[in-house]
């Protein structure tokens, strides 16, 4: 116990004595949760618009206003042209555009097909989606104004019998942040203490410290755990601002325990932390443990559901995820969070998230060598 | 010496990487108290060798025992009672002169009380109390080397061994060094210090010189001085360096 206490007061001396080291404690995560919540929106707004109109009729005119009055939509241009349009799309000047052919406002008219023809820069391929989807649903409302009118049925009237209603579970409004946001604090704890812990052990290395410390008696458990304890308080310690940051600056609803979110992260904590540990006795430079634990940093980030939902990835990929801890933790705060899910709801996550940790711990003391 | 406590005894020690034997039947004893110089050239495994009695590497055969202990079986016995300095630094550059002290001395299980007592000792001694709650980054290398082998034998080990504890210092500073070594043979720790400065060979009560992984000579620097008729130590290492290049 006595070797355990001065090992860990001079890690947390070290910690707190290295310069680039609070920043990246204090400030990054504070920044990197107003950045991302802020700036990495799905929600679309600003979709520039260039409609060609060659049939110049009032129903055109009439959509076109319909697109004008939305606020996702600015129609930037309106002309003749689909040369000229497609030469704006080309210069990334334009998002989407908008052909009425001449014969447009007749189809209407005689309830005939009437069509518009969307082009999308599909360049990035999920706003592309979003166009989409936004052009259309106003296309759809355009088009049940026009429906009444031409059957003869009484205005306000629902033509459609049967019509679909939604309600979105747990996150009614379907905002963007309290979707991200769990997930930004499971990556802000990640990056913390897999990149702390996998640079730790190998900076002795590179010092020649750890030779003076593989002389001494302090057994290799002491040595690792002192190695971790300090992490896990950081990272506990960025949970718990991220936590804050979240409810009051982000006013997310935190509808289940926090001592549950805190017994999940100490076991998640484990893992990642074994495994930077892991990392770390297996290189020789700082360089080369960044650059091992960001490989995985980034493979296991993408992967993780918080950009894409998993369940739209192949099937291999999805078989992937079921090793892939950070995909876990984000699917558990998510349903901790918002849907106020309780221990038993949770328990195959933690129960896998707790061999993950058993696995790495152990692989980190046995290829942790005192002598070669 | 042949009544005094043998401390560390090596029989046959080989050490071996794949084709290359970095130690090629290595016997010796060091007694107690004894301040037993280790020289060869560059890459004679004379590091190799001191590794392996410090537990930081396994041999491949022989009998080693130190302090009484089998390398092999009781390791953690060793490290209790062996220091270490390498010529790499083993002090902690962010952490200051005494914080370093603090914390090899509780690793090795001293009291608190213990500790400030015999780190008020320590920088007495050293004229370092100014510096003690200085940075070891802000402190010149000679200061360093002095701090770092005393606190190699802050626990009190029976044998301290220094892997070329004096690299890159001017003569005075290496010579105040080696006070402090005297210290503590006088006080009965055993050193074991590997070198190559030749005016540093004369100082040791015993020296062996390792010659492409071999013990070639091995003896009080006086007798071997006679024996290869020559006037210091500075020729008994050449003459036995040239042989070894005759051989290849």
């Amino acid at each position: 116990m006595q070797v355990l206490k001065y090992l860990l007061q001079k890690e947390f001396l070290q910690i707190f004595r290295n310069k680039s080291m609070l920043p990246i404690i204090f400030v990054m995560p504070i920044l990197q949760l107003c950045i991302l919540s802020f700036a990495a929106t799905y929600d679309m707004k600003n979709t520039n618009l260039y409609v060609v109109d060659k049939d110049l009729s009032s129903h055109s005119r009439e959509l076109i206003s319909k697109f004008n009055g939305s606020p996702f939509f600015t129609v930037k241009e309106i002309g003749f042209s689909e040369e000229e349009a497609e030469d704006e799309l080309f210069k990334d000047n334009i998002d989407a555009i908008l052909v009425f052919n001449n014969d447009f406002g007749k189809s209407v008219d005689l309830r005939t097909q009437a069509s518009v023809q969307v082009l999308v820069n599909a360049i990035n391929a999920s706003s592309a989606g979003l166009y989409n989807a936004y052009i259309n649903s106003v296309i759809l409302d355009y088009n049940s104004g026009i429906k009444p009118n031409f059957v003869g049925v009484a205005q306000g009237v629902p033509y459609n019998i049967v019509q679909t209603t939604y309600s979105h579970q747990f996150n009614p409004e379907m905002k963007y942040i309290p979707y991200m946001l769990p997930g930004l604090l499971v990556l802000l704890v990640t990056v913390v203490a897999l990149f702390l812990s996998a640079m730790n052990v190998v900076r002795e290395k590179e010092i020649g410290t750890i030779e003076q410390i593989n002389v001494t008696p302090i057994r290799k458990s002491q040595f690792l755990m002192a190695k971790l304890i300090p992490f896990l308080i950081i990272g506990f310690f960025e949970l718990g601002l991220g936590l804050l940051i979240a409810a009051f600056g982000f006013q997310i609803p935190i509808l289940g325990s926090i001592w549950l979110i805190y017994l999940v992260a100490f076991v998640y904590l484990i893992a990642i932390l074994g495994f930077g540990l892991l990392i770390s006795t297996q290189t020789d430079t700082q360089q080369q443990a960044m650059f091992i634990a960001w490989f995985f940093m980034v493979i296991f980030l993408l992967m993780s559901g918080l950009f894409t939902p998993i369940e739209s990835m192949p099937e291999w990929g999805q078989k992937l995820n079921t090793l892939n801890p950070i995909a876990y933790f984000i699917k558990i705060i998510r349903m901790i969070l918002l849907k106020g899910s309780g221990f038993f709801d949770i328990l195959r996550e933690i129960v896998i998230l707790s061999v993950f940790a058993l696995v790495s711990i152990t692989f980190a003391v046995r290829m942790h060598r005192k002598v070669s | 010496m042949n009544e005094k406590e043998k401390v560390i005894r090596v029989k046959n020690m080989y050490k071996k990487f794949g084709d290359f034997t970095a130690n090629n039947d290595l016997s010796f004893e060091v007694s107690k108290g004894e301040i037993f110089g280790f020289l060869g050239a560059n890459g004679a495994g004379k590091t190799t060798a001191i590794k392996i009695l410090c537990g930081l590497s396994f041999p491949t055969s022989g009998e080693i025992k130190v302090a009484g202990f089998d390398v092999y079986t009781e390791r953690e016995s060793v490290k209790r009672n062996i220091g270490y300095m390498s010529q790499k630094f083993s002090l902690y550059e962010d952490l200051t002169v005494f914080e370093n002290i603090r914390f090899y001395g509780g690793i090795y299980g001293l009291s608190k009380a213990e500790i400030n007592s015999k780190a008020d000792e320590l920088l007495d001694k050293l004229d370092l109390q100014h510096a003690r709650n200085k940075m070891i980054s802000a402190l010149p290398l000679g200061w360093k080397q002095k701090l770092a082998f005393s606190v190699a034998i802050f626990h009190n080990p029976e044998i301290v061994f220094l892997d070329e504890p004096t690299g890159g210092v001017d003569p005075v500073t290496r010579r105040q060094f080696w006070d402090l070594i005297y210290d503590a043979s006088r006080a009965g720790i055993t050193v074991f210090v590997t070198t190559h400065y030749m005016d540093e060979a004369e100082y040791c009560d015993r020296v062996s010189i390792m010659v492409d992984g071999k013990i070639e000579a091995l003896d009080t620097p006086e007798k071997l001085k006679k024996q290869f008729n020559v006037d210091d130590m500075d020729q008994v290492f050449l003459s036995l360096a040239r042989h070894a290049t005759n051989i290849e």
